[in-house]
């Protein structure tokens, strides 16, 4: 018998305690896969956001509008290349009743400073033509079943019409995809003209946005540049705060609250209750083989190669277990992302998985190890004696 | 029944011999308790602290279709029109109790973080607005002099973020406001700052209100502001009861929070169920002499079933209390912060009530019970002769 065919033999020796053993693994890791991704979400959700952009907010909050007076002078600092600007505008769709990420925005100056949306230049140029125009990510025009060239009638919880009315009448022009698959997850945005908007609105509201976005040329420093926009506009009643389009991500996922703290406990407790529960296993089932494993070293096996054997059974547990697990979690957040149409991002990715691997190393070397050490202290005299 | 009262004193007496397969199962409970009671704990603190904002006999005035205070707007002529409408109760003043309020968002840093803005209310109200909530109370400097840039604030807010204490001065478009007081009121105004509305207006170029909040005159004052304002065709409003208005927002991070508890919940149930299937397996097998033995002097098999069950159940029990205290000590008063409906920060702290410490020792209960049910049948079955003979 091989060495590998003798741990998992020993493994299949008390059946019912090594499967019971394992389904706790199972569910441990399940629960880690999952959460993990959770926590990916709310952590790194805005890494692949690179730094050449810069977003500027009024410093009060980005929920009080700037003037659009303030874009020839932003195009006239150096090392700006391009500005375009977004307005919130609270879209509702209101059959199913859910908030839409829908901005009034100027066509060209957007398109010219996301380059990652992909979209054929014909629906571009629609978008800048239409008045009543409406693109939308593909993410989203999947998801309630848009057409290119079909009416939606979308309404602001913000903004009613001139006509008292609260729908807004808009063509579908453009669905736009993104330049990969992270910025294809991102297609869940809306977008329409700052002309209809200005024109249609019944406060009359004209010549504001919430954000500027500034497009860097390659190599211009992203701090000067922020600290020279911020010093422009201080002390009037419209002071700046200027950041990169990544802080600004981190900080509006911030605001929901420290996710990641909450999750850290539940996890914390799910492995300490994990290596209790597998650490105790593996004690039982070296106490129940003292005799044997003195007869191992009668035999000639040396003390490191008794360890190992102990060692190699609770890793081989852990991996298993952990490996199961982790496959559950992934079909399982696959299912969430395709209940929620995409909605819910629960993935399972690289990084996940990385951690969960780097997880069953130490869980089994948590767990084996005390009992491992035991086995290999044993003397042959003692624990022949003892039974 | 005297029997197995006799056999479950002997394996309850026995547990300290094994204690390590006991105490697999107590700690598993203990850490599903804990994390069961801690997730709900939360959900809970969140609901009464918003609860605990609304009153039955006031009134929240809202522009049709627009959810929340930051959504709306009213001119200033709605909100004089609504004040005089019937249905509000005349405060001291003989003049109607209501409070035109305008609700503005300042960006403040979190307290351990360096740059990340949070969204925080400002409200600026008018002088009902202390008399429509008599809960809140000044509890250090002073409260705002109407007409001066001066700011009270919350306690929550003082709890959870950085520069804006008494004394402290904080820059809001291009002027500087001075906090002169801190407020509390035990509800979700502790996560704000009150100034004046009418400085708050000129401050954000803004010259309406966010929304009136008017106090009820009896119990039909609902009713018949509500047919007064429907009738009116120069208005457009939405009037809920204040309650009602509260408790509507917290059922999305209800909702949130409650599918979080439950998968969370029953993956770590799952996984503490073959735990402790696994112990009390092993307890049976270690008693599978002494059992023998018992069943070889008489002693039936219902009787040992018994005394498996409640040795698990006790276990169980145990875990529970433990992880309850667990979640109570780490967790109970957990001051935190989220977002709210108007998109910026409530305040509120962990409830650990006893109502889920119940919900907790159900749970409990409930994974004992299926850790013990199948190992009580197998030490019942154990042929008596083989477990005798076993070394």
């Amino acid at each position: 018998m091989t060495r590998t065919g003798f741990v998992i033999a020993n493994l299949f020796r008390k059946r019912v305690r090594t499967i019971l053993t394992l389904l706790s693994v199972i569910m441990a890791f399940l629960l880690f896969g999952l959460l993990q991704s959770v926590n990916t979400i709310f952590s790194a959700g805005a890494d692949f956001v690179g730094a050449t952009r810069l977003f500027v907010q009024a410093r009060v909050s980005f929920t009080t509008a700037l003037p659009l007076s303030m874009l020839p002078k932003l195009e006239a600092i150096p090392g700006v290349t391009r500005v375009a600007y977004q307005q919130w505008f609270g879209g509702v769709w209101l059959k199913t009743n859910t908030q839409l990420i829908m901005f009034a925005l100027e066509p060209q100056r957007y398109h010219d400073v996301y380059p990652e949306w992909k979209m054929p230049e014909a629906q571009w140029q629609a978008f800048e033509r239409t008045r009543t125009g409406l693109i939308v990510g593909r993410q989203l025009a999947n998801q309630y079943g848009w057409k290119l060239g079909q009416r939606v009638p979308i309404s602001s919880n913000i903004w009613p019409q001139k006509n008292g009315s609260k729908a807004w009448e808009f063509d579908l022009v453009g669905i736009f995809d993104g330049k990969d698959e992270d910025w294809q997850k991102r297609t869940n945005l809306a977008f329409m003209q700052q002309d209809y908007f200005e024109e249609a609105n019944q406060f009359g509201i004209k010549g504001r946005t919430n954000f500027f976005i500034l497009q860097l040329a390659a190599g211009a420093n992203a701090e000067a540049i922020s600290k020279t926009v911020d010093a422009m506009f201080e002390n009037s009643p419209d002071e700046t705060k200027t950041q990169t389009e990544k802080d600004f991500n981190i900080s509006f996922v911030k605001q929901i609250g420290d996710i990641g703290l909450m999750v850290r406990w539940i996890l914390f407790a799910v492995f300490f209750t994990l290596l209790l529960v597998v650490g105790n296993t593996m004690a039982q089932s070296v106490r129940e083989r003292v005799p044997e494993l003195a007869v191992l070293k009668t035999l000639g096996f040396s003390d490191r190669s008794v360890l190992g054997f102990v060692l190699a059974e609770a890793f081989v547990l852990v991996l298993a277990g952990g490996l199961v697990g982790m496959v559950l979690a992934s079909l399982a957040g696959a299912m969430v992302e395709k209940a929620t149409g995409g909605q819910f991002l629960l993935e399972v990715n690289g990084g996940v998985w990385f951690l969960g691997v780097a997880a069953i190393v130490l869980m089994s070397l948590a767990v084996g190890l005390l009992p491992a050490l035991r086995a290999r202290r044993l003397k042959i005299v003692d624990a022949l004696a003892g039974h | 029944m005297r029997q197995a009262f006799a056999i479950t004193g002997l394996s309850i007496r026995s547990i300290p011999e094994r204690w390590a397969p006991s105490l697999v199962i107590v700690i598993g409970l203990a850490g599903v308790v804990a994390v069961f009671t801690a997730l709900l704990a939360m959900a809970a603190g969140f609901e009464s602290t918003l609860k605990s904002t609304g009153r039955h006999d006031v009134a929240v005035i809202l522009r049709g279709g627009s959810d929340a205070e930051l959504n709306s707007a009213l001119d200033r002529d709605s909100s004089d029109l609504i004040k005089q409408e019937p249905g509000i109760r005349a405060g001291a003043d003989g003049k109607p109790l209501a409070s035109a309020e305008l609700m503005v968002i300042a960006e403040l840093v979190r307290k351990g973080d360096v740059k990340s803005g949070a969204n925080i209310t400002i409200r600026g109200v008018e002088p009902t607005a202390f008399a429509l909530r008599p809960q809140l109370k000044i509890i250090a400097g002073r409260t705002f002099t109407p007409g001066l840039r001066e700011l009270i604030v919350g306690r929550g807010v003082l709890a959870q973020f950085q520069g804006a204490n008494v004394g402290q001065v904080v820059r809001m478009r291009g002027s500087e406001w001075t906090v002169v007081g801190e407020f509390t009121s035990g509800d979700s105004h502790d996560s704000e700052l009150w100034t004046d509305a009418n400085v708050a207006r000129s401050t954000f170029g803004r010259l309406g209100s966010s929304s009136v909040l008017a106090a009820l005159d009896g119990s039909g004052g609902l009713e018949r502001l509500k047919a007064a304002i429907a009738a009116d065709p120069r208005l457009s409003l939405d009037v809920l009861r204040e309650d009602d208005y509260f408790s509507g927002q917290t059922k999305q991070f209800r909702l949130t929070i409650g599918v979080l508890a439950g998968v969370v919940t029953v993956i770590m149930g799952l996984g503490a169920v073959f735990a402790a299937l696994n112990s009390m397996y092993a307890a049976v097998a270690a008693r599978g002499k002494e059992i023998a033995t018992l069943r070889a002097l008489g002693f039936g098999g219902f009787p040992v079933v018994i005394s498996v069950m409640i040795e698990a159940l006790l276990l169980a029990l145990g875990g529970a209390a433990l992880g309850a205290v667990i979640a109570y000590l780490l967790f109970n008063n957990l001051s935190v912060s989220t977002l709210g409906q108007n998109f910026t920060q409530v305040v509120f702290s962990f409830k650990v009530t006893p109502e889920l410490v119940v919900r907790g020792l159900v749970i409990a209960l409930l994974i004992g019970m299926l850790g013990g049910l199948l190992p009580a049948l197998r030490a019942a079955r154990l042929p008596v002769t083989t477990s005798l003979r076993e070394s």
